[in-house]
């Protein structure tokens, strides 16, 4: 008998628009010391299906219809509210997605750490204050946390990013759990941190031969980490066996969908980049910002230099990736090209002519020739627009149409990127994110722009959908003769797709290369790093990749 | 520019939502009711109303409701409903107009803080802030007190109390949108400035100015019942609730429904306003509708 | 924090010089003196009682001397009480006001608060309704409506409760008290239902379930920190309202307060005490402003080290 032992789950949300079926008859299991990975993309019910373990689904609307969920032979889908305080944080953790909404800005760290300690349900097993705090201060010691005794007495906001995932993770261990949910723990983390969280979650279950349970829509992270897999898809178990099987024997064509869908390798065109006169000439530009985050910032007039004297130029019909970590400024580049910030100094030529510091109005022959696809998919469209009111925009506005055609170029358009003319009538939020994301696209490529700047578009969709929208890309790119800067977070998908890559780390641009050729020889450290963490979607390469 | 003019002609999906949303609030719909057959009752009262404002009947004096006086009459025999149909004109004419003038200046205001940003907007939303601390309850008590009791006066006067709040929403509903990435898509497409404010601003700020101006309307009326009930707001022989709850007041323990018709009579038009606002918020709020 | 009071302070400064001086030329600039509503006193009595009042002076003169008095804190003499300054007739209305403004604000918090609270606990539930809309009656009661029917239910009808006075009766503070506090226990339960809604959704809500805490400990250490800030900030207009709102009650509840004297000093024209009044009312109301803005930033510790970060 595992630890946990899940059998026939259905949950089902009772909503006014009808019933939701979140969670099918699933079932899985999991032993001490072993790593279970639910792997699916939005919607598919693996996050519901571990917060209905601990009883956290809001209920209405939720609701649990079947299914048994045995922990150490007690079901915890029937147990008592007293019963169920006692397994949350001591027998089974959390560790949630965002660690900045996560906890509590308005306690201290410590103050919740030792929480669980001092207000045991187990009166027997509550520690005094003093007791908890050492222990505390001892986890904080073991996860990471630098001078954890200082930094016992800090809010949440006073810390970075990982290192508030690392928090999150002493909090979650604090009662020493059997069981470790992981819901996408490092989703919101840079790649680079990713890499240290997984590290440090490995060492933690072996240390203490927990259970772990690790949700994830991240085929590379599970890869490396994961005993067996479970892959879910709109509430079912689409495949469920160890990973290697999963991996390599693939039997679900959901599954396999799953694993083609992942970015791999090099780009398969050739590389249209033509010589001669480049399409963008960036030089020595710089776009500092104000620093509002605090008053005292305010007060000194402090900067925050987004982009700092950064040189680079575009190739008509070349495909520039450009990377970086959050706050690279890589959009800012983007933003600053496209002349929507202003820029301290420096200058941005378009196809040889100077264009910044052109007034607005000047600037509109231009801004026909280059367009922007934005990275939300749900902010990026006028919500009380149509589909129709959103590409015809462009094109009455530049003269590209006139009332006699513009139906007809419309539904061109819509065709050129996959949308049914059907729901030409539609408003964005009667589509799915990948739907948007081709409107959005369709807008862009209206004015039959030469250059498009694409920030992070597909960052934000399910993988099986950034595929078909990387395709779609490409194949607009082809066809429509376009130059393009890609701007990502995802070196994958960078190398993917484009001919040459920028590396951009604090503002400043430190490397530049061929894609393959930067892949085979970084010559920066940092490059170098920033390679090395990112995760394959392959258990044996990716447990190689781990081990070095 | 005329093709795109006439592409706004078309509804908008949003507002259908919303107007279903709101069609299923019962409280709203029957505060919508309410709110509009007082409007119609109060434009026809001159012709409906059973009898003439000034009409005394001093033989009969005070009178409990009976058929022929269904509210009663006042200690002049004057008959009540009569009254508060007249009164009902007046306070539902400066919920209106006061809150026009509100919604007029808090909505330029909020709108250019907004856009303009920068220097400009840090001044004016100062000067809000600044307001905002003022003890205007006592401003419009001085002001009555000063140019003496003036309909005119106590329209604008109430009116640039209510502004402010509206001010702070429209200028935050502004700046959100002006970060939007749709709105940024339409600057890259080089659309001119007043075309972005125009078909993507306006639309997008209308929601929240609806369901505000919908709830100044009764805190506005409250105001003006108030300082009428002080004897400082509207004065004889122009009539409006507060000053009939006030001549109720006076005679409550011997005629008590001179100050219950008149009151339950405003609470109840407060109510219809309020739940009319509430279900608006619910169905114009974008975090309730379905996405 | 204290850098911040401070800049908060010294923005006051200009903000009641403003009042002052709008206040001053206001009631100066009424037409007719506020001797000429007596037609019987003879022009060279109105004459003396001008020179006396240093109303004969230009009116720059008059608006300097008066800075230079309220700077001391002197408000001047009354029009009306001969012989007695407004000092002394605020000094003798204050005691009343602070104490009926004190229970009101109290009435207000124990049952706004409560009631919002067990509203956010269960939402959409009768837990939820039933406080909502007694919050909703209260918004729709207006104090001079509540006041009356409150005297004519429990005063006269029921006889209960006395119906007017202050400290003279037993028991004659709590109708007033309630009086003022209803509308307000009314819009702060909206509020901090509103506000424990919000803070209850957030995730370390859930982070908190998650580690087995009781959920009297999440409402109370959790979530009422982050749910209660509106309200805190709503306590400074909420202040100025209930000042306003004194007008009201202690005309019903005949109380011998500041509300009741100001309303009677605007029937009277007794403009030095209006303008006393007022010029006292502004600093009460923008320093209670400052202290609950103090409050809710205290409340939030990335803004308090924010505030308090550069001194």
């Amino acid at each position: 008998m595992a630890l946990l032992d899940v059998n026939g789950l259905k949950i089902y949300f009772h909503t006014r628009d009808g019933v939701v079926k979140a969670v099918d008859d699933v079932s899985f299991s999991v032993d001490s010391g072993e790593t279970l990975a639910i792997v699916g993309e939005s919607g598919s019910g693996k996050s519901v299906t571990c917060y209905s373990l601990l009883d956290l689904l809001p209920k209405p609307p939720a609701k649990i219809e079947a299914g048994t969920a045995m922990f150490d032979g007690e079901d915890l889908l029937t147990c008592s509210p007293e019963r169920m305080k006692q397994f949350r944080g001591n027998d089974i953790a959390v560790i949630f997605q965002d660690p900045m909404t996560s906890l509590n800005p308005f306690i201290t760290i410590g103050e919740q750490l030792i929480e669980p300690l001092i207000y045991h349900p187990d009166k027997a097993r509550r520690l005094t204050r003093d007791a908890a705090t050492k222990r505390a201060i001892e986890l904080l010691d073991e996860v990471g946390i630098v001078n954890a005794n200082a930094r016992f007495n800090c809010y949440a906001h006073e810390f970075s990013g990982g290192m508030r995932q690392r928090v999150m993770i002493a909090m979650a261990l604090i009662n020493e759990p059997r069981l470790l949910i992981c819901d996408e723990p490092t989703t919101a983390l840079d790649v680079t941190i990713q890499a240290q969280i997984l590290e440090l979650i490995k060492q933690l279950q072996q240390s203490r031969d927990m259970a772990v349970i690790f949700i994830s829509h991240d085929l590379g992270v599970v890869a490396g980490i994961a005993d067996n897999v479970i892959v879910m898809c709109e509430g079912t178990v689409r495949e469920a066996a160890d990973t290697e099987s999963v991996f390599y024997r693939t039997k679900d064509s959901y599954t396999k969908r799953l694993l083609a869908a992942i970015p791999e390798g090099a780009k398969t065109m050739a590389n249209r980049a033509e010589v001669g006169q480049p399409l963008i000439e960036v030089s020595h530009l710089k776009t500092y910002f104000k620093d509002y985050s605090s008053p005292a910032a305010r007060a000194e007039k402090r900067q925050v230099k987004a982009v700092d004297d950064v040189s680079l130029s575009i190739q008509r019909g070349e495909i520039l990736g450009l990377v970086g970590e959050s706050g690279s400024g890589k959009s800012t580049i983007g933003r600053s090209i496209m002349q929507l910030v202003p820029i301290t100094s420096g200058s941005v030529s378009f196809n040889g002519t100077p264009i910044s510091g052109l007034s607005s109005s000047q600037l509109v022959p231009w801004r026909q020739r280059m367009q922007m696809i934005f990275q939300d998919p749900y902010a990026s469209l006028n919500p009380r627009m149509t589909v129709y009111q959103t590409l015809a925009e462009p094109l009455l506005y530049h003269g590209l149409a006139n009332s006699s055609n513009i139906n007809q170029q419309v539904q061109q358009l819509m065709d050129d990127v996959g949308l049914a003319r059907a729901s030409m009538r539609k408003y964005p939020h009667e589509f799915s994110g990948g739907q948007r994301q081709r409107i959005a696209i369709g807008r862009a490529i209206a004015t039959k722009p030469e250059l498009i700047i694409a920030d992070e578009p597909v960052s934000a969709l399910d993988v099986t959908i950034q595929a078909q929208v990387l395709d779609l890309i490409l194949d607009l790119v082809e066809r429509h003769n376009l130059t393009m800067m890609f701007i990502s977070h995802d070196l994958s998908v960078v190398r993917y797709i484009s001919d040459r890559v920028l590396v951009m780390h604090h503002g400043v641009l430190i490397e530049q290369g061929d894609t393959e050729q930067l892949w085979a020889n970084p010559e920066q450290e940092y490059t170098k790093n920033l390679l090395k963490a990112i995760p394959l979607a392959d258990p044996r390469s990716e447990r190689a990749r781990l081990s070095s | 520019m005329d093709d795109l003019q006439v592409m706004e002609e078309q509804g908008s999906s949003l507002w259908r939502d919303a107007w279903i949303k709101l069609s299923k609030n019962y409280l709203a719909l029957f505060g919508l009711g309410v709110i509009v057959l007082l409007c119609i009752v109060s434009l026809l009262t001159p012709w409906i109303a059973p009898y003439g404002y000034e009409e005394q009947d001093l033989m009969l004096g005070a009178t409990a409701p009976s058929l022929q006086h269904w509210l009663g009459t006042d200690i002049f025999g004057r008959d009540m409903l009569t009254r508060i149909m007249y009164g009902g004109r007046v306070s539902l004419m400066v919920g209106f107009i006061a809150t026009a003038v509100a919604l007029v200046i808090g909505v330029l205001w909020g709108a250019i803080a907004g856009f303009v940003g920068g220097r400009v907007d840090a001044v004016m939303m100062r000067i809000v802030d600044i307001m905002y601390a003022l003890p205007f309850m006592i401003f419009i008590v001085l002001l009555m007190v000063v140019f003496g009791r003036n309909i005119l006066l106590l329209f604008l006067a109430i009116g640039a109390v209510e502004w402010l709040t509206m001010a702070r929403i429209v200028r935050s509903q502004v700046m959100s949108l002006r970060k939007q990435e749709f709105v940024e898509a339409a600057y890259s497409l080089g659309l001119s400035q007043w075309t972005i404010i125009r078909r993507h601003i306006i639309p997008n700020t209308l929601g929240p100015v609806i369901v505000y101006t919908t709830l100044t309307i009764p805190s506005v009326m409250l105001l003006e019942a108030f300082l009428s009930f002080l004897g400082l707001g509207i004065q004889p022989p122009e009539s409006s609730w507060g000053l009939l709850i006030n001549y109720g007041v006076e005679t409550m323990e011997e005629y008590p429904w001179l100050l219950i018709f008149p009151g339950v009579t405003l609470s109840l038009t407060l109510f219809a306003l309020n739940f009319l606002g509430d279900g608006l918020r619910d169905a114009l709020d974008p975090r309730t509708s379905k996405d | 924090m204290l850098r911040f009071a401070f800049n908060r302070l010294l923005q006051a400064i200009p903000v009641l010089l403003i009042v002052i001086s709008a206040t001053f030329f206001l009631v100066h600039s009424a037409p007719g003196g506020p001797f000429s509503a007596d037609k019987a006193v003879p022009p060279e009595v109105i004459r003396a009682l001008e020179a006396q009042y240093n109303l004969d002076q230009p009116l720059w003169q008059q608006y300097i001397s008066y800075l230079g008095d309220v700077l001391q804190g002197d408000l001047g003499p009354s029009f009306k009480y001969s012989g007695r300054t407004v000092n002394e007739l605020i000094a003798a209305g204050l005691p009343a006001t602070a104490e009926l403004a004190m229970y009101a604000m109290l009435v207000a918090l124990i049952i706004g608060i409560s009631a919002g609270v067990l509203a956010a606990m269960r939402p959409n539930t009768m837990q939820d309704y039933l406080p909502m809309s007694a919050a909703m009656l209260g918004i729709c009661m207006p104090s001079f409506l509540l006041g009356p029917i409150l005297v004519l239910v429990f005063g006269i009808h029921l006889e209960w409760l006395p119906v007017s006075g202050w400290g003279d009766i037993p028991g004659d503070k709590i109708l007033p008290a309630i009086t003022l506090g209803t509308g307000y226990a009314a819009y702060i339960a909206r509020l901090s239902r509103g506000g424990m809604l919000e803070v209850l959704s957030q995730d370390y809500i859930r982070t908190a379930r998650a580690k087995g805490l009781s959920e009297p400990l999440i409402i109370f250490k959790h979530a009422l920190r982050g749910g209660l800030i509106p309200v805190v900030a709503f306590l400074g207009p909420a202040f100025a309202g209930l000042l306003g709102g004194s007008f009201v009650v202690e005309t019903i509840f005949q109380i011998p307060g500041l509300g009741r004297f100001y309303v009677q000093a605007a029937f009277n024209r007794d403009y030095t005490m209006i303008l006393g009044m007022t010029v006292f009312f502004a600093t009460l109301i923008i320093l209670f402003n400052l202290l609950s803005d103090m409050l809710a930033l205290w409340l939030n510790p990335k803004l308090r080290q924010q505030a308090g970060g550069d001194s």
